[in-house]
């Protein structure tokens, strides 16, 4: 019996995302279940009910009817309390949760006897986990998403410009906080064409900002802020001073200030002091991206742009919001990747298997019974530093190689001198001439390959085999020579000229074939 | 045409080979280069026909025997598919191998040729004739084992006989003291045996030589047998005191060399190990060291339509060409793939191997016969380190030039070869028939990696869809 998937209209003010998209309702019927969706449920996100039906979802009259028919229910935001009594009794609930910040909602749920899945508690360590990440996927929408409203408050263009009505400045960005918000941000605002600096904790950024277009500005003091997990953690009061003089400077020198400075479970920090607001240039903008946990700037009123000291704050708490059917992509693509996990069988029953480390950590009621927070996850201990034995690069082609050692190169002198006394000692002169000849076109041979391009290799080889056919003037002279040779020995002519004959016909296929076939390898090669 | 004349029409070959050689190193220049191997060798022709050593008696037969080499050569040439490219030059190698055995027999048995020596001047040009035979023989069979291999007629599995190494010796001893005893002979009658006796076993020799290198090895002996087909003219050369054939057999003599030698680096091996043979067999155990960790986990197999799904929104791609595409022909409709994908903006390039394919740079020839651009073509060092920034890396019918285990499992056969990192892009889609291992023998942890992902079937037909899934 496959379950039933239900997908309720968000309930929050203000919220325009939608758990399920038309698109992903196809991969979830493929995975064996129903799918149910409130009426108007992606509206604001620009999903009609008619798009939701011709993806094979079934569409439900009311909140109430669609929450008592669900087996399991996606959602965005968590469930608000009457929305938890809707909830059928042993049901399933996969949405944002924050347990830490809402025990009041675990204590509900599991009165409820259901099972939860909070996708903000996914141990973001697993690599595996990365599909399933959903903090992840809307955290890059709002970074973009608070580029865009800085673009749209700020009165200049973002790239510099020459024109013939002058010169235009880049516009700068500094950027609190390089997490993925911040990156996404960064990317963004460097895409427009603006000057990006940014900031974070974490020294191991450093390189993600500076790949995606950003400058990377130190704090002058050395502390590590990793907290473990992939988070920031609160720093040292010698560090904060420290990092309280660079945001001074940078926000004495920028146009825009982007913040987005997360602590787990803590007030967001106060980076930005209205002593900063006050020396930006008039007609700066700042987006706070914190804002619903306080915001980093002392002067944001969470939820509202305003304008103080000259400089446009905006505390949008809904950025997420402004790019729903974005957003609402990405969300429910992640939900499909943890369906799919937890519906290996693919007959449309889940299976929360607590033995998963992923779903373990995403699963913070389980059949009534509160099982967060999850056990840390023990890693595999990190691999080990490469092998040191690590063979030696080999040398690039056309590169000299290494000059030999002394003893080895004294050695082959040595062979080569021993050779070349025995050969000048009992050869004819005639055979040295030769010999000469042999050996400097050896050399020459070497000089001349040296160096080919790799793509030559089967033109030149062929074109070498065809030079090789050169044999043929061997059986050429021997067709029909002048016979000067002193008289005696008969000469078996038949057997000579058949040998010369069929010599000249084999090198011949070669001499003609081969030059062909290099010809006609050549003339494909094009730019 | 007076013996000076020819002496300088053959001063006059000599250079336009060396330019040839030198005209194949670029792109730009290699059509040229061609061109000047055909006027160096007509020059060469002409000047030996016109010369003081061919008489008018013989211009009908030398016509007649040339046209019918013309003939069938350029037949061969203009019909051959370029993914039979490398069997075809083999037997012409062998060829050349066969045409310096017939020659060299037939300046044995010329009493006009070998009247004029005495001393240690017989003694050398006796030699001549043997080492020329001993070659032609060897290139003969080795190149016709090559052939067989190439065209899957014969196993390309090594085939190893017990005692490999002390039958070679042996033959060598053999083939030593035969020429003692053919050098100490007086007449041609009594030196056809030992003769004979050495052309048996050099031929062979070079047959047991060639069957013990395993199929991967392929591209170093069809370069080594082009060497070996130089070294036969070389020795023709000496043999017949004519300097032209010298310069010119030790030109592809070491120009060969040089490529076996290019090609080992590439796989990181050494020019012995390769010709000794037996690849992946050296210690007995080529899939499971001892220290080696086992490739475990899953695969995540992919359908031509998220193929191409993750084509469309991909910026770079990279694409790694192998044997398999040679194998398969989908050369073209790769092209189709990456002139749809450029048109669209996305970066395509190739990266190409040293050794992918079965001969050098057997994979350029066929990207070129399906008209992709060289200059989107690319060496595996120019853009290796590209792949972290790339999207998707493409790898269609190739294993072991992909392989992670090279540069992460220290005891594995393939260990130190350079691969290509197709690993470290983003996504990398495997396009194979099977989960079978490559010609190395060696199971692939790439395919147990998290972000790659494997498309089984025909590399044609998997393309063709993927190009139709591209077009809707």
């Amino acid at each position: 019996m496959p379950q039933v998937i239900g997908v309720p209209k968000e309930t929050a003010p203000g919220e325009k995302r939608v758990a399920t998209v038309p698109e992903v309702v196809t991969k979830l019927v493929k995975l064996g279940f129903k799918v149910a969706v409130e009426t108007g449920a992606g509206d604001a996100a620009n999903f009609g009910d008619d798009t939701y039906r011709e993806a094979g979802a079934e569409i439900v009259g009311s909140a109430a009817q669609l929450w008592a028919g669900s087996d399991i229910v996606f959602k965005v935001r968590g469930p608000s309390e009457p929305e938890v009594a809707l909830m059928r009794e042993g049901g399933t609930l996969i949405s944002f949760i924050w347990p830490a910040q809402n025990p009041e909602l675990l204590k509900q749920l599991a009165a409820k006897k259901a099972t939860v899945l909070a996708i903000d508690a996914l141990p973001r360590v697993l690599s595996r986990a990365q599909k399933m990440d959903a903090l992840t996927s809307q955290a890059g929408v709002a970074g973009y998403r608070a580029v865009i409203e800085a673009a749209n408050a700020f009165g200049r263009f973002f790239n510099g410009q020459i024109t013939a009505a002058g010169k235009v400045p880049p516009a700068k960005v500094f950027i609190a906080g390089a997490g993925v918000a911040g990156l996404a941000a960064i990317g963004t605002a460097a895409g427009l064409g603006a000057i990006v600096r940014a900031n974070d904790t974490r020294a191991e950024v450093a390189d993600q900002v500076v790949s995606l277009g950003g400058e990377f500005v130190k704090v002058d003091y050395e502390e590590e802020g990793s907290g473990g997990g992939g988070y920031a953690k609160v720093m040292s009061e010698g560090f904060q001073q420290a990092q309280r003089e660079m945001y001074a400077k940078q926000a004495r020198e920028v146009d825009i200030i982007i913040t987005t400075a997360l602590i787990p479970g803590k007030p967001a920090p106060k980076l930005i002091t209205a002593e900063m607001v006050k020396s930006m240039k008039p007609g700066s903008v700042i987006v706070d991206m914190a804002a619903e946990q306080g915001g980093n700037c002392e002067l944001t009123e969470p939820g509202q742009a305003a304008v103080k000291h000259g400089v446009t704050i905006i505390g949008y708490t809904d950025l997420v919001s402004r790019l729903a059917k974005q957003s609402s992509t990405l969300y429910s693509t992640n939900l499909f990747r943890l369906a799919e996990e937890l519906c290996k069988t693919k007959d449309g029953v889940i299976n929360v298997n607590m033995e998963d480390d992923a779903i373990r950590g995403l699963t913070v009621i389980k059949d009534g019974a509160v099982t967060w927070p999850a056990p840390p996850i023990k890693m595999a201990a990190p691999p080990a530093a490469k092998p040191a034995a690590m063979p030696p690069k080999a040398p690039k082609h056309g590169e000299a190689s290494a000059p030999a050692s002394g003893v080895k190169t004294a050695i082959t002198f040595l062979v080569a001198a021993v050779l070349f006394w025995f050969i000048g000692a009992y050869a004819p002169p005639a055979f040295l001439g030769h010999f000469t000849v042999f050996v400097l076109a050896v050399f020459v041979g070497y000089m001349v390959v040296w160096n080919v391009t790799p793509a030559l290799h089967t033109p030149l080889m062929s074109v070498t085999n065809a030079i090789s056919s050169i044999i043929a003037i061997g059986a050429l002279v021997q067709v029909a020579p002048p016979l000067t040779a002193a008289a005696g020995v008969e000469r078996p002519e038949t057997w000579i000229l058949g040998l010369a004959v069929a010599g000249i016909a084999l090198t011949c296929i070669n001499m003609f074939g081969g030059f062909a076939v290099t010809q006609r390898m050549l003339d494909m090669f094009r730019k | 045409m007076s013996v000076t004349l020819a002496t300088v029409s053959y001063i006059a070959a000599t250079i336009l080979f060396i330019l040839s050689l030198g005209g194949l190193s670029n792109p730009e220049t290699s059509r040229r280069g061609n061109l000047y191997g055909m006027i160096g060798m007509t020059i060469a022709v002409l000047a030996t026909v016109l010369g003081p050593q061919v008489t008018k008696a013989g211009y009908g037969w030398i016509a007649g025997a040339m046209a019918v080499g013309a003939v069938i050569g350029i037949y061969a040439a203009r019909t051959v598919k370029m993914t039979q490219m490398p069997e075809l030059v083999a037997l012409m190698h062998s060829l050349v191998g066969l045409a310096a055995m017939l020659v060299g027999f037939a300046n044995y048995i010329d009493p006009a040729a070998a009247g004029v020596f005495k001393g240690a001047e017989k003694t050398i040009h006796e030699l001549e004739i043997y080492v020329g035979i001993l070659i032609g023989a060897v290139t003969f069979s080795g190149s016709l084992i090559a052939f067989g291999k190439l065209s899957g007629k014969i196993t390309g599995k090594p085939v190893l006989l017990p005692g490999r190494h002390f039958m070679n010796l042996l033959g060598l001893l053999v083939i030593i003291y035969f020429a003692g005893v053919f050098i100490n002979t007086h007449t041609v009658a009594e030196g056809m045996t030992p003769l004979m006796v050495m052309t048996v076993i050099s031929l062979l020799f070079g047959i047991h030589m060639v069957m013990a290198i395993g199929g991967a090895d392929m591209p170093v002996v069809v370069s080594m047998l082009n060497s070996y087909s130089g070294w036969a003219a070389a020795a023709t050369g000496f043999m017949l005191n004519n300097d032209l054939l010298i310069v010119t057999g030790a030109l592809v003599g070491s120009s060969g060399a040089i490529l076996s030698y290019i090609m080992c680096r590439a796989m990181n091996r050494h020019f012995l190990s390769v010709i000794a043979g037996g690849f992946g067999t050296g210690g007995g155990t080529p899939a499971a060291p001892a220290g080696g960790a086992q490739p475990a986990g899953e695969v995540s197999p992919i359908l031509a339509a998220e193929t191409a799904e993750l084509l469309r929104d991909a910026k770079n791609v990279i694409i790694v060409p192998g044997y398999g595409m040679a194998v398969a022909q989908a050369q073209h409709t790769v092209f189709e793939i990456t002139k749809l994908l450029r048109e669209k903006g996305v970066n395509v390039r190739f990266g190409i191997h040293p050794v992918a394919g079965r001969m050098p740079g057997h994979m350029n020839v066929l990207l070129a016969e399906a008209k992709v651009p060289y200059d989107i073509v690319f060496e595996m060092d120019e853009l290796n380190e590209d792949f972290p920034d790339t999207d998707v890396a493409m790898v269609i019918g190739a294993n072991d030039i992909v392989n992670p285990a090279a540069q992460e499992d220290p005891a594995s056969p393939i260990a130190g070869m350079p691969v290509l990192e197709v690993w470290k892009a983003k996504t990398s889609i495997v396009m194979k028939r099977s989960m079978a291992s490559g010609y190395a023998g060696v199971d692939n942890p790439l395919f147990y990696k998290e972000n790659n992902r494997m498309l089984f079937g025909d590399a044609k037909k998997m393309l063709d869809e993927v190009l139709a899934a591209l077009k809707a």
